[in-house]
């Protein structure tokens, strides 16, 4: 019996009604249970289905509105126990619901995993084996197709450069190790070693900061619409909704007034959120205060901050300024078609950086520019769309994080003076998790580098 | 007239570093045991340098010890230094390494040979080995005496159409001038076994009197008495000191005007080297930025001038040699009395081997030492104690004996070898092991006594000291976990002196000692110390607490690699049946045959797609078993 609990999502990735994240082993169940708010999924009888919702566990957040399946083994798939999470269809309510499971820790299935846990369970029948091995060579040998062709070459690149610079590291202690009496390479300091590791964790910490904002993409840019009253939200949304006619979903969430809806704009893939709040709300910075809707606002990623140009500035369009400064912000100047009223010295001066845009909801007047600011903030940095698929992305980030966490043991190992030749046991590890990554795992190579980099003798 | 010279249990071919070794442990183990070799005035000679231990392999005398095994006791007889390498880091890299008395060395080891009563010791040249059936039976040697076996270990070193190389001159020689065998390679040839081509060297010895040891620097031996064996209690005071020195610019210059001369630099075609050991040649090659080299002064005994000339190793012609040696400060008046040489010799491609060191061609047969394509004493014993013991074992119908990685350097060594195979003599390193804050020098005891113990390799009396420290060991951890170190002036000021934080609650004397800064001398001036406790216990209490949240890392990771490896591989799998295999993964597989899952996994060219394939197809043989009777749930 297999110990660990595996999980994929079972359903293929697209536009379908549902889509179903599987998990199978002995801590199924407990596992979908931590995230599951509804009834007390370990207290089911089996084989029943179960309606509520998957909230990330740190934040509360509802993630999406789910029916949940219980399967007590061993009449099951895998013949272990199994839980099958039906969400929304299309791409992100599933994704997450998979990231959240991930979190709790179950691992990322291999490719026919289930399958070959179902074999190895004695569930699958004998004449079947070699289908199954068949399946397991195309889906290895497919996913890693896939996986060469998702990884961007820069990210290899640089991966591969951190590990020379880790290996380089490993190398010059072993050989400090292995050679104590050879005079030509100075000890490894732990001034050098924290040096060296500051540097990768850096990189790494970047790395997993681009992998986010490439997580912003797939999940949709998380956007506010902020303005004061009767400036034009509503007529924004309802023009950008209209425009586009590309609602991937609507998902309804605890609350009435919270209202979240996908949009495409140029491919660009935006979360409108809390467009209830501002639609029927007063001023959000009123209501809660300049340092709490900084907060609120500084979820999103990018803030559409609407002004109304038939009127002069007020303290409450001061404030939003305030509230947004250190945000991705597109101004929008709307109601142009009425005679302007504002300083617009003191808007540019506000604005700063931000793209200002004359707009005019009403009569379809500066869509296409807004259309055009938002292609331009979200494509023209390093972020680029599709660069990489969800399965191997999530691999690549766990192991990224799996990488930095054994790359922050070293440099604690450091901070409490261990020996370099233990703190080193780390920085080999963060070699090896980076190996994984880019698929090199062949562990000759430190005895390589160690003779081509030193001229070793006694 | 071949005539029939009497039936072992077990035949030795060679009494070098392996052989010694691998006699000891099949005798002791109780077999009848003959043990051939060509030269009974150079039993565990040292051809090369005249030290043993160092990083990884001081730590492999040490198991070696654990396993009843000699090398270590010898050496702590004979040796002429002793240093413990690595004192300013962890405890798992630290190593003792000592300079070796050669003629001394010999004289030990054929002692305890000849006093072991299981062991035949004679001289003779073996050229074939006599096999019915698929079986290893005897050998015959030249003269003609056939001796039968019903198990024969090779331990035949560099001696296999062994090939002495100087400058343009070469001719059939083992290492020393000592006669080569040739007939035993074309006959394992002809059994079916491939055989690689390994190159080695060696530096010139010089004349200790011509040396001016003025123009050097002194490297003495460590002042505390050490030992690598369990048993020595006398300990060798008076230390001969090594010297240090340098190559300069006009000794590569000599080198570079000649470089066509050496043997290994003539354009022919020649046996691999090794990369850790490289001739003076190479290193001017390949690291030609650096200005100098270093150069050790060995002795190679208390009773003999000879000098090995560490660094130096080189097969330029004899000539050349001289200048070269001339050019280095302190030797500048040397006189060469062997000069150096390059030995090309025939080594078995390890993966023939099963992890006991059998072939997997020829039962009865197996092969240990430099033969297998290592290179270093202590890497040749580890494989003769194995050897020796699974030839024992199996004539006496026991267990196999692997050790796996995570229990010593020998099982990284022999699963290396046996598992990748090697392209390049092999040497033992800590980067090879995995787990090496779980192969420290200083518990090899703990981790393999017991082993040797059940084998019948370690003397009751031993067994007893050595369960007595163990007892030791838990019984001081528990006093540690017991105490409460309250926050006494005394106590502050002891923390203030190692540099430590002030205790701001009570502590556990256990919780403390994990702060690095702080020593098991300091815990002891805190709680009282323990009169009753050896040092060594000290020692192992210290490491075992202060490392203990890295110790159970390293064990969680051993434990992963663990169910690898224990899916065993049925022997009689049939991977030509296995269709999803790739190509590459089936011939490696079939050529490796590995034992388990795990150590499928570590062979090189097997995909994890296979491996996953590999599992599958291991397990339906169980189903298929299973479902001879109803379906039932593993």
């Amino acid at each position: 019996m297999e110990t660990d609990t595996i999980t994929a999502i079972s359903t293929a990735l697209g536009e379908g009604a549902i889509g179903i994240v599987r998990l199978s082993g002995p801590q199924a169940i407990q596992t979908a249970n931590r995230l599951f708010k509804g009834k007390d999924l370990e207290q089911v009888p089996s084989h029943t289905i179960h309606y509520g919702h998957i909230v990330d566990i740190e934040t509360n957040e509802i993630i999406d509105e789910v029916l949940v399946s219980i399967m007590h083994g061993p009449k099951t798939y895998t013949r272990d126990d199994v839980v099958e999470i039906n969400c929304h269809g299309g791409v992100v309510a599933v994704k997450r619901t998979l990231s959240a499971v991930l979190k709790e820790g179950a691992r990322l299935a291999e490719p026919g995993e289930f399958t070959k846990r179902a074999f190895l369970n004695g569930r699958v029948d004998l004449s079947q084996a070699e289908a199954v091995m068949d399946v397991i060579r195309s889906k290895t040998d497919e996913a890693m197709k896939v996986a060469q062709h998702q990884m961007d070459g820069r990210l290899s690149r640089l991966i591969q450069q951190l590990r020379q610079t880790l290996i380089e590291t490993v190398a010059h202690v072993e050989v400090n190790i292995d050679y104590p009496e050879y005079d030509d390479v100075e000890e490894m300091s732990e001034e050098m070693m924290r040096t060296k590791t500051k540097e990768v964790h850096q990189e790494i910490e970047h790395l997993l900061h681009v992998a986010n904002q490439g997580k912003i993409l797939r999940e949709g840019i998380r956007t506010g619409i902020i303005g004061r009253p009767n400036v034009g939200k509503s007529s924004l949304l309802n023009a950008i909704v209209q425009e586009t006619k590309a609602i991937v979903t609507d998902v309804p969430g605890t609350t009435r007034d919270v209202i979240e809806e996908y949009v495409q704009v140029r491919g660009v893939p935006l979360r409108l959120v809390d467009t209830a709040g501002i639609r029927e709300t007063e001023d959000i910075v009123e209501k809660i205060g300049v340092e709490r809707s900084r907060q609120v606002l500084g979820e999103s990623d990018l803030i559409l901050l609407v002004l109304n140009s038939n009127e002069p500035l007020t303290d409450e369009d001061r404030h939003l300024f305030e509230a947004v400064k250190d945000l991705r912000v597109i101004v929008l100047l709307n109601k142009t078609d009425l005679p302007s009223k504002m300083n617009m010295n003191e808007v540019k001066d506000l604005a700063g950086d931000f793209p200002v845009i004359p707009t005019s909801f009403i009569h379809d007047q500066g869509i296409e520019a807004l259309e055009d600011a938002i292609q331009e903030l979200f494509f023209a940095g390093e972020i680029s769309s599709g660069d990489m698929t969800y399965v191997s992305n999530v691999r690549h980030i766990r192991l990224l994080e799996e990488a930095k966490e054994s790359l922050e043991e070293a440099m604690q190992g450091l901070e409490l003076h261990m020996p370099i030749d233990i703190v080193q046991i780390d920085v080999t590890r963060t070699w090896e998790l980076l190996g994984e990554i880019i698929g090199d795992t062949a562990s000759d190579g430190l005895i390589n580098q160690l003779f081509s980099q030193f001229c070793l003798g006694k | 007239m071949v005539f029939n010279a009497g039936k072992y249990d077990v035949i030795v071919i060679g009494a070098g570093h392996a052989g010694v070794e691998a006699g000891l442990a099949a005798a002791r183990m109780g077999s009848k045991t003959l043990m051939l070799t060509l030269n009974l005035d150079l039993i565990a000679f040292m051809p090369c340098n005249p030290s043993l231990g160092g990083p990884a392999k001081g730590i492999v005398i040490r198991e070696i010890d654990a396993l009843g095994g000699a090398m270590g006791q010898v050496i702590d007889k004979t040796h002429i230094q002793m240093r413990m390498l690595n004192t300013g880091k962890g405890p798992a890299v630290q190593a003792l390494r000592a300079q070796a008395d050669k003629p001394l060395y010999i004289k030990e080891m054929k002692r305890i040979i000849e006093n072991e009563p299981n062991i035949t010791l004679k001289q003779g040249m073996v050229d074939e080995l006599i096999i019915e059936d698929g079986v290893c039976t005897g050998v015959l040697t030249e003269t003609k005496a056939a001796y039968y076996a019903d198990a024969v270990i090779v331990t035949t070193g560099t001696f296999m159409r062994g090939k002495v190389l100087m400058g343009d001159i070469e001719y059939e020689s083992g290492p020393n001038n000592q006669r080569v065998s040739i007939k035993l390679s074309e006959n394992l040839e002809d059994l079916g076994f491939e055989l690689t081509r390994f190159k080695t060297g060696t530096p010139p010895r010089v004349h200790s009197d011509t040396v001016d040891y003025s123009k050097t620097e002194i490297q003495p031996g460590d002042e505390k008495p050490q030992a690598f064996s369990f048993e020595t209690t006398e300990y060798i005071t008076d230390q001969v000191p090594c010297w240090l020195t340098y190559t300069n610019e006009f000794t590569h210059q000599v080198i570079n005007d000649n470089l066509t001369l050496s043997s290994m630099y003539s354009g022919m075609k020649r046996g691999t080297g090794p990369r850790y050991c490289p001739s003076i040649e190479d290193k001017i090659v390949r690291f030609h930025d650096k200005p100098r080299h270093q150069v050790f002064l060995e002795p190679e005994g208390r009773d003999t001038e000879e000098v090995y000339v560490q660094g130096l190793s080189t097969s330029l012609p004899e000539s050349i040699q001289h200048e070269l040696v001339r050019s280095v400060p302190g030797l500048e008046n040397a006189t060469i009395m062997r000069p150096g040489y390059a030995i090309e010799y025939d080594a078995v491609i390890p993966t023939q081997l099963w992890p006991t060191l059998e072939s997997k061609k020829i039962s009865g047969l197996f092969t240990a030492g430099q033969i297998n394509g290592t290179s270093g004493y202590e890497e040749a014993a580890a494989q003769g104690i194995m050897a020796g013991i699974n030839a024992a074992a199996k004539i006496q119908q026991k267990d196999a004996f692997i050790l796996d990685r995570s229990q010593a350097y020998i099982g990284v060594l022999i699963d290396d070898l046996v598992t990748k195979g090697t392209r390049e003599p092999y040497r033992l390193l800590t980067s090879r092991a995995e787990y090496r804050l779980l192969l420290r020098h200083d518990n090899a005891d703990l981790r393999l006594t017991d082993i040797g113990y059940e084998l019948g390799l370690i003397p009751e009396e031993r067994y007893e000291r050595f369960s007595y420290k163990k007892e030791q060991i838990e019984a001081e951890k528990d006093r540690l976990r017991k105490e409460t170190i309250k926050m006494t002036e005394d106590v502050q000021s002891i923390l203030d002196e190692a540099g430590s934080t002030r205790l701001k609650d009570a502590a556990k004397a256990y919780d403390l000692l994990k702060r690095p800064e702080v020593t098991y001398a300091h815990i002891e001036r805190m709680i009282g110390a323990n009169e009753e406790i050896m040092p060594e216990v000290k020692e192992q209490v210290e490491i075992q607490v202060k490392y203990e949240g890295y110790i159970k890392k390293a064990n969680s990771q051993v434990q992963r690699m663990l169910t690898l490896e224990h899916k065993k591989i049925p022997e009689n799998i049939d991977y030509d049946a296995i269709h999803s295999l790739s190509s590459e993964s089936r011939e490696r597989l079939k050529s490796v045959r590995p034992l388990s899952v795990g150590q499928a996994s570590r062979t090189a060219g097997v995909t994890p797609a296979d491996v996953s394939i590999l599992a599958v197809y291991i397990e339906q043989g169980k189903i298929a078993r299973v479902n001879e009777e109803p379906i039932s749930q593993e």
